[in-house]
């Protein structure tokens, strides 16, 4: 039941209702979050966690962060859950009909680019940090992230999310150059799993998708299905 | 007549400059705020100090590594090769993540009160001391330090230990720890990679991968490792300079 915004978040500091009132009623939906994207040969593998909060209630503990935006393209969505919302949907839009215009499946390129024009040009007022990720016919596999502040780049592999400072270390470390898609599922699905560990906003089940040629197929880790670490 | 046309003239203009006067004001109020709110934009999340700081129990020994940056600020590095391990007696050391003003202090106190308990006690200090040592300080002065402690050691009871001082006076014990703004990078690592009971040599290369990880991806840790591995024979300082750190697959 997340209530709608009652005050602007960034005077909620300033509000000393927390002994009446509790504080997911003033703050504002968010995916503090963990999502990943890998590039392999051949299509990308990207995952995300399932935890939406607002402030400290759970609004939604099986929310799907991965959404789709054609056949072929996917976006991870982190930040503010209202804002990636509607800018997936405004995008969502624009790819189809420019889709429709050239009689052909978008580049991943074009839907990367979109995002990035829409979060550069409202980046004072959004808070919403994306990767984009998909397959397509002129460069295969590819995974493109947009975070806060609208810079767009190309990257092999790409985590983003509050959790994903977690996991730089882990990532930087393991992720080797010509992995296989097994590889990458395991790859993605452990480091998320680290991630949720130690992230406060970040948990629930771990949602991956693999987009290829052939198409796409999802997946979901449970909770007591993730990989175990020796110390976690 | 020309009286009451000045007098009308005046508080006409009086009128009109207030106006202005308060639009002007308010101007300057607004942009105000929005300087605030950019200002808060660079603002450093927490109390954490720039550096990376690790401590891990292998088999027969503990070891203690930091990096060697420190920072005024996040665009100025005062020194690239300072030595975060201090040695509070001869098993035992301590690294710092924090204000370096407030751990040099807390440091010395301990050190000095230490050596006192030493020579009371006829023997060398328990690791437990040292790090009790420690929490004492940081509570009863919690208000005004800003210094989390990693102390670690080797003493004839226990074997081989590691504590963990947090902000507030927290007293831990655990197998590793990581401290220092670096070492959020680096929680996933060390939770995938660390096992229990580990070799000297796996236990080195596990703390220099961690820190050379968390290096690469924090600006305000960096410079070389400093390592300290403490057994029972004795203490061992290792530094592992700049071009000497393993490289991962984007350098």
């Amino acid at each position: 039941m997340a209530t709608a915004l009652q005050f602007p978040a960034n005077v909620s500091t300033l509000n000393n209702y927390n002994d009446l009132y509790p504080d997911w009623t003033q703050r504002e939906v968010s995916t503090g979050t963990t999502i990943m994207a890998v590039e392999f040969d051949g299509g990308v593998v990207i995952g995300a966690d399932s935890r939406t909060t607002t402030g400290a209630y759970i609004a939604n503990r099986v929310t799907d962060k991965l959404t789709p935006i054609h056949d072929r393209i996917f976006c991870c969505r982190s930040g503010s859950a209202a804002d990636t919302q509607a800018i997936a949907d405004a995008v969502t839009y624009q790819l189809g009909f420019h889709s429709i215009e050239l009689d052909e499946a978008p580049l991943i390129q074009t839907a990367a680019s979109l995002f990035r024009d829409m979060c550069y040009r409202y980046r004072e007022e959004l808070m919403a940090g994306i990767i984009v990720a998909g397959w397509d016919k002129r460069r295969g596999g590819q995974v493109y992230t947009v975070p806060v502040g609208g810079m767009m780049t190309r990257q092999p592999v790409s985590v983003g999310g509050s959790g994903s400072s977690y996991i730089y270390g882990y990532v930087d470390s393991n992720y080797k150059t010509g992995m296989t898609k097994e590889e990458c599922l395991k790859f993605t699905a452990e480091a998320l799993t680290l991630a949720m560990e130690r992230d406060g906003s970040s948990g629930g089940v771990v949602r991956l998708a693999v987009i290829s040629e052939q198409g796409v197929e999802r997946q979901v880790i449970l909770g007591n299905q993730l990989p175990k670490f020796s110390t976690v | 007549m020309r009286l009451t046309i000045t007098r009308f003239a005046v508080s006409f203009t009086v009128i009109i400059w207030r106006h202005v006067l308060k639009k002007f004001i308010h101007n300057l109020y607004v942009e105000f705020l929005i300087m605030e709110k950019q200002h808060s934009y660079s603002q450093v999340k927490g109390v954490s100090t720039g550096t990376t700081i690790l401590a891990v129990k292998f088999n027969g020994g503990v070891i203690i590594g930091s990096d060697s940056r420190a920072s005024m600020g996040e665009s100025y590095v005062s020194s690239k090769t300072i030595n975060k391990l201090i040695q509070v007696h001869d098993r035992i050391f301590c690294c710092i993540a924090g204000s370096l003003a407030d751990a040099q202090a807390v440091t010395k106190m301990a050190k000095f009160q230490l050596s006192f308990h030493s020579i009371q006690m006829e023997s060398p200090p328990l690791v437990k001391a040292a790090a009790s040592i420690m929490r004492e300080l940081c509570y009863s002065n919690k208000e005004e330090l800003q210094a989390g402690f990693i102390t670690a050691g080797w003493d004839r009871k226990k074997g081989p230990q590691i504590y963990v001082v947090s902000l507030g006076g927290m007293l831990l014990s655990q197998p590793f720890t990581i401290g220092g703004s670096g070492s959020t990078y680096i929680y996933g690592y060390v939770d995938a990679k660390f096992k229990p009971d580990m070799s000297l040599e796996e236990a080195k290369q596990f703390s220099i991968n961690a820190l050379a990880l968390a290096m690469g991806r924090d600006n305000v840790s960096g410079g070389v490792v400093h390592l300290v591995v403490i057994t029972e024979p004795g203490v061992k300082h290792i530094v592992v300079p700049g071009d000497k750190l393993p490289k991962f697959h984007d350098e």
